[in-house]
């Protein structure tokens, strides 16, 4: 895949260049260190790709082998047409998009509480982030075992602890993962991920310019006004790079679906429905199919993410 | 990291109230930080419980510590020991780590220092191929494995994992190695000094730290990864990621003991990761956020 959102950027001036006779040589002696890198990338991300892209256009159980037969796109509609995988495709975008907004809101919250200095920040700064720096299966195990366990849990055994000292005799017992399975999936993730808001905001609020921070206080304007008319437009830049990195990354979240539900009750997310339908259902042509859909979707969110890295990235190269 | 206290404020034109104003916001700082990371905190607490004070309702906080979980998890009650999947866990992320920084050092060096002609599309493909989700390639990957006798082998994750963090690292490393001045490398070849000796004087001391966070941040990602271990590795090959899953479903659920495992496989990310925070950002960010 080459996402090419490139198009309108223009090429920085490239470093004078001394014009020599041997310039073909030279050329091929920059690009030399090049090489390695961009030969092992293309071979072993995109030629898989380009297998998958085979696949999905073949009827390909591996459980029949001798069935196998080219069926042109008709894979692709059955995953728009099949009721669970077209779920799947709805439940991706609806993880995605609220794990993502609640994530910026609350990280941007934590942003503001620590661009101040207070006692003990650095601290603060290290519990928040916190989160983020478990490995994602054990913060998804710490969640469905050690949170949401109706018996003993710790949501669960809060209640209680509440309910006896407000002397409630029978306090509800909610049964988090079958009663809420995606709200349960998403508070996971929400949790793994505002800390990585949280630290991009935080850089883009301590890359303010001071001078002109001080100004808009000398001419009286209030935190709130300050907020909405400095501070808001400063991080803008930031707030889309937050969230379309971070879409990027929970579109394609496997590890909190699989170990919290195992993609069940309307939570199997396309990776989790792709997984599934090759490893369980072997069903290789469909999972290739699906495959190809959910690289479309995130081409299309790529391809805006792009556009703004790349617009921040020359503001960096004008800079240099 | 000063933040806005580069606005210049002294103690004496803070008024009263807002000193006390201040003050509160830095209490519901430590209220939002203590509460936010509550879970993982108590995931430490219950891992030092035992069995039986750990699955209580509601919780027990002043049950007595003990070690048992630690103890179970590494094979203390006849179970499996997690030594295995440990070190591979531990191998294939330093592997693919060499891996990565091998070839993207050099790449980084020549979009940044000895600059190739349309270095910024040449960026944008890097990253663009991290956009590239993961199961799309899983199946041909997963046929390539089986039918070249590659399964349950660590080998081809370390492939797998430096093709996933490369883009990350030659973005990162170009940003890094970006910040060294040319002019001083142009004053040290004019000296007569060489590549060799170019790089170890002028380019590691300034970049040597952004080179060790891109390491770290590659390390990390290779450890986390359950996707990719989960299908093609086993019995062998089998990551600590994997190692927790299977841990659950063969032990029954012993709360305490989760916990313990989970501690102990978060461990070195969670040291690594204090260590680097700031380089952490920036390398999440693919090199945009500075």
């Amino acid at each position: 895949m080459t996402v090419t959102a490139t198009r309108e950027t223009p090429a920085p001036p490239a470093p004078a260049r001394k014009p020599g006779g041997s310039g073909r040589r030279r050329a091929w002696a920059t690009r030399a260190p090049l090489l390695p890198a961009l030969v092992f990338l293309i071979a072993v991300t995109q030629l898989p790709f380009v297998a998958t892209l085979v696949i999905s256009l073949f009827d390909w159980n591996s459980l029949k082998p001798e069935k196998r037969h080219f069926t042109g796109l008709s894979n692709y509609a059955s995953v728009f047409t099949d009721e669970a995988l077209r779920e799947s495709v709805v439940t991706t975008v609806v993880l995605t998009a609220s794990v993502v907004l609640v994530s910026v809101i609350l990280g941007l919250a934590f942003a503001l509480l620590l661009d101040r200095t207070f006692f003990g920040r650095g601290f603060v700064r290290t519990l928040l982030i916190t989160p983020f720096l478990l490995v994602p299966v054990s913060a998804a195990l710490l969640w469905k075992h050690a949170l949401y366990n109706p018996e003993y849990g710790l949501f669960n055994g809060a209640l209680t602890w509440f309910g006896d000292l407000f002397g409630i005799e029978s306090v509800a017992q909610p049964e988090w993962t079958s009663q809420m399975p995606l709200i349960a999936i998403e508070a996971a993730l929400v949790w793994q991920w505002t800390p990585f808001m949280m630290l991009i905001l935080l850089a883009g609020l301590q890359s303010r310019p001071a001078e002109i921070m001080e100004a808009a206080r000398l001419d009286g304007a209030g935190p709130w006004q300050t907020f909405r008319y400095l501070t808001l437009p400063h991080l803008r830049r930031y707030l889309e790079l937050g969230i379309l990195l971070g879409s990027v990354y929970i579109v394609q979240n496997f590890d909190a679906v699989f170990t919290i539900t195992s993609g069940g009750l309307g939570t199997a997310n396309l990776p989790y429905t792709v997984y599934e339908t090759f490893y369980r259902a072997h069903e290789y042509g469909l999972a290739s199919a699906a495959g190809v859909v959910v690289v479309v979707g995130t081409i299309i969110i790529a391809t805006f993410a792009l556009r703004v890295v790349s617009s921040l990235f020359r503001e960096e190269a004008s800079r240099a | 990291m000063s933040a806005s206290t580069a606005i210049p404020r002294s103690a004496n034109t803070l008024s009263r109230r807002a000193r006390r104003r201040s003050a509160a916001l830095g209490a519901a700082a430590w209220a939002v930080g203590v509460g936010f990371c509550l879970p993982a905190l108590w995931m430490v607490l219950t891992s030092f419980h035992a069995e039986a004070d750990a699955a209580t309702n509601p919780p027990s906080l002043a049950a007595a510590l003990t070690l048992d979980g630690y103890r179970t998890f590494f094979g203390g009650g006849g179970g499996p020991t997690p030594w295995p999947p440990l070190v591979n866990s531990l191998a294939a992320s330093f592997f693919s780590t060499v891996l990565v920084l091998l070839l993207a050092l050099p790449a980084a060096y020549a979009l940044s220092i000895r600059r190739v002609r349309k270095w910024t599309d040449v960026m944008f493909f890097f990253l663009s191929t991290k956009m590239l989700p993961v199961v799309a390639g899983l199946l041909p990957v997963y046929l390539f494995a089986k039918n070249t006798g590659l399964l349950d082998n660590i080998w081809l994750l370390v492939l797998l994992y430096t093709s996933m963090n490369l883009p990350i690292a030659v973005w990162m490393m170009q940003s890094f190695l970006a910040d060294v001045p040319v002019s001083i490398i142009e004053a040290a070849q004019v000296d007569g000094a060489r590549l060799p000796t170019v790089l170890r004087r002028v380019v590691a001391p300034v970049a040597g730290p952004g080179i060790a966070a891109t390491a770290l941040i590659c390390f990390i990602f290779s450890w986390n990864e359950l996707l990719f271990a989960r299908v093609l590795t086993g019995v062998v090959a089998g990551t600590a990621p994997v190692h927790l899953t299977t841990f659950v479903t063969s032990q029954g659920l012993f709360l305490a003991q989760l916990c313990a495992a989970s501690v102990v496989v978060s461990l070195p990310v969670l040291v690594a990761g204090y260590a680097a925070q700031d380089k952490l950002v920036q390398g999440l960010s693919l090199g945009a956020v500075k």
